[in-house]
């Protein structure tokens, strides 16, 4: 029983079908890292998820109802998105756009509580933005924005967070802030966090569950990352050749890919030319 | 908490609290602001309007007529000519600029506003085949300016659909779609009898002339059915700027949002050209300057709508006073005008992005 699982769902836009018949639970209070090739449908499996985009057939379930069945609003009081694409309107301030994270705990007659008052200012002390609250957000550089935005899916204080490629366009500095701040989310604070990850070796250390797909949105393992991120695994999902061994720094699997032959031979000529 | 306005460190904005706290809204200073001076600037040409002219009047005189104790001439000056001319340029002014800063903000594109992408195009054929084909009277060719908006908006986002109204597709479309319209209105005023031609075209100027209590009344009705509707979804309306996704994943439920927001602009700039006939650029400037003196980051409705209700109620004294005793339609000086603000507002988005 989980809070929050697709049972056979179709996905697709416009008559391009995805995925089909895909289920997929979320654990309670897990972190599940969703990986697999480009195009496989990891990002529209999220959507799903969250209820932006609506499956042509099958279900996404929240808390035993079908998704479809809720109020928006109330969709948004229990999980939150922080999507791979979205616009700040020109001239927003920081402070205002993390703000907006509150509106499914808003009315139109209340618009600002103290509670919303208090979200914000602890979501953006999470992340680690509250200084720059009165600055622009077109003046910040590509890891503060993003950090603004995951703040504003906190400010919404839901106890599910769904998150679509955090780490896309952001430095590996600061690709570990973003991960280290889930896992806290996760492990100090307890929300269920389900993120699409490309790095596997990122995917390995922060997950506590990992959902492969392979193109079409079929699920090919999952499990905790030490069962799922085998040799196999990504020569079967990725094609690609690799060798799995323990990450020195955390003894979760890392996957190290092979150079295919002829390359490796060529650079072996280059060593040894470069020998003589 | 104390009832009053306090302060965030975070957001911008006062807080307006009332009723012991039950009653918060957040509003910009500087929209009260430019809501305020917008609403004197109608106020100061509301007086304007009523005492000067071709037969001048004191404020007293025209107070005395509002309450029923002028005389006939004085009757027939206020109530017959002046009056409803003035609330037609307020409620067209407003319900122009409600329209273009809806449409604006739904299409993320400042061309989007209905006068470019063939909505009041639309509505003028509408009128166009009332007044020409079918012979109408007053009524039947507002009913053909509501109807023949609603049908061009329908057409430009059913071609548009898939894509939602978002990015340039729906204004290119609306645009092509009123190039076209505009030849088809072109050509019914060809198919014409002369003198029902000469009304057509005159018609066509947009003009708040001419004009009476029905129009008025129509209109204020309208303004009273759609404003609220599109003042309430004003902060979903907001959310649905980020993007589709992150707006629906913070609760806004897309789909009706767009569709009750897009259909109660598309009302409103039917009705204003079934007033007066289509007014050029007014529903493309008004939100702009709206938005741009309030430096807001969301659309401002209110200060839109009192903004376009003072940039028509000034643009219309002027056609008249300037122009006296033959005065010029407004539509041909908004037109002038809105033209040249357009190409000016072309000029500094090219100068923001060069690409």
């Amino acid at each position: 029983m989980t809070r929050l699982h697709a049972q056979d769902v179709t996905l697709g836009y416009e008559g391009r079908t995805v995925a089909r018949d895909l289920s997929v639970a979320i654990p309670d209070d897990s972190f599940t890292v969703i990986v697999g090739p480009n195009a496989c449908g990891k990002s529209t499996l999220l959507a799903a998820l969250a209820r932006v985009l609506a499956p042509t057939a099958g279900a996404v379930v929240l808390d035993g109802a079908s998704i479809a069945s809720y109020r928006s609003k109330e969709v948004a009081r229990r999980l939150g998105l922080l999507p791979q694409t979205a616009t700040a309107p020109g001239g927003i301030t920081v402070g205002d756009l993390v703000a907006r994270g509150r509106y499914p705990h808003q009315q139109l007659l209340k618009q600002w509580s103290d509670a919303d008052e208090a979200a914000v200012a602890e979501a953006m002390t999470l992340t680690n933005v509250a200084d720059l609250a009165p600055r622009l957000v077109d003046e910040l550089s590509g890891g503060q924005r993003q950090r603004v935005w995951l703040a504003m899916a906190l400010a919404q204080e839901t106890p599910i967070l769904l998150l679509d490629e955090p780490t896309t366009y952001l430095d590996i500095a600061h690709q570990v802030d973003v991960l280290e701040l889930c896992a806290r989310l996760h492990g100090d604070l307890g929300r269920t966090l389900v993120a699409v990850l490309h790095d596997l070796n990122q995917a390995a250390r922060y997950a506590t569950h990992l959902i492969a797909l392979r193109p079409g949105g079929v699920v090919a393992a999952e499990g905790p990352p030490a069962e799922v991120l085998t040799e196999e695994l990504v020569t079967d999902v990725y094609g690609l050749a690799c060798r799995v061994v323990p990450d020195p720094e955390t003894g979760t699997p890392m996957v190290v890919p092979r150079r295919p032959l002829r390359s490796r031979e060529a650079s072996a000529d280059g060593v040894v030319r470069a020998d003589g | 908490m104390t009832p009053g306005r306090v302060g965030s460190p975070l957001v911008s904005g006062r807080l307006l609290r009332l009723a012991g706290g039950r009653v918060s809204v957040r509003v910009g200073p500087r929209s009260v602001a430019v809501g305020a001076a917008a609403g004197a600037v109608v106020l100061v040409g509301a007086v304007v309007a009523m005492t000067t002219g071709e037969f001048p009047l004191t404020i007293a005189e025209v107070g005395e007529t509002l309450v029923g104790q002028g005389s006939r001439a004085t009757e027939f000056v206020v109530l017959t000519l002046r009056l409803p001319r003035l609330l037609l340029a307020i409620g067209v002014g407003a319900a122009l600029a409600v329209s273009g800063a809806v449409l604006q903000s739904l299409s993320r594109n400042v061309l989007g506003s209905p006068d470019v992408i063939g909505f009041t195009t639309g509505a003028s054929t509408g009128a166009l085949v009332a007044i020409i084909v079918l012979g109408a009277g007053t009524l039947g060719t507002s009913v053909g300016a509501l109807v023949g908006g609603l049908v061009t908006a329908l057409l430009v986002v059913a071609l548009a659909a898939g894509r939602g109204t978002q990015g340039p597709r729906m204004v290119l479309i609306g645009i092509g779609i009123g190039a076209a319209l505009l030849a088809v209105n072109s050509w019914l005023i060809t198919t014409a009898q002369l003198q029902t031609a000469v009304d057509a075209q005159t018609w066509l100027l947009g003009d708040l002339g001419n004009r009476g209590w029905p129009q008025v009344v129509a209109l204020g009705v309208v303004l009273v059915l759609l404003l609220p509707v599109l003042f309430g979804g004003a902060r979903r309306l907001a959310l649905l700027e980020l993007g589709d996704r992150p707006a629906g994943a913070l609760g806004v439920d897309v789909g009706r949002t767009r569709t009750l927001l897009l259909l109660g602009a598309v009302g409103l700039a039917a009705a204003s050209v079934a007033a007066a006939g289509p007014i050029p650029f007014l529903a493309l400037a008004a939100p702009q300057v709206a938005r741009s003196l309030t430096r807001a980051a969301t659309p401002v409705l209110l200060p839109s709508a009192l903004v376009g209700a003072a940039l028509l109620v000034v643009s219309d004294l002027a056609v008249t006073r300037l122009f006296a005793p033959v005065p010029l339609p407004v539509g041909i000086a908004t037109g002038l005008v809105g033209g040249l603000y357009l190409v000016a507002l072309l000029v500094r988005l090219w100068r923001r992005s060069p690409t």
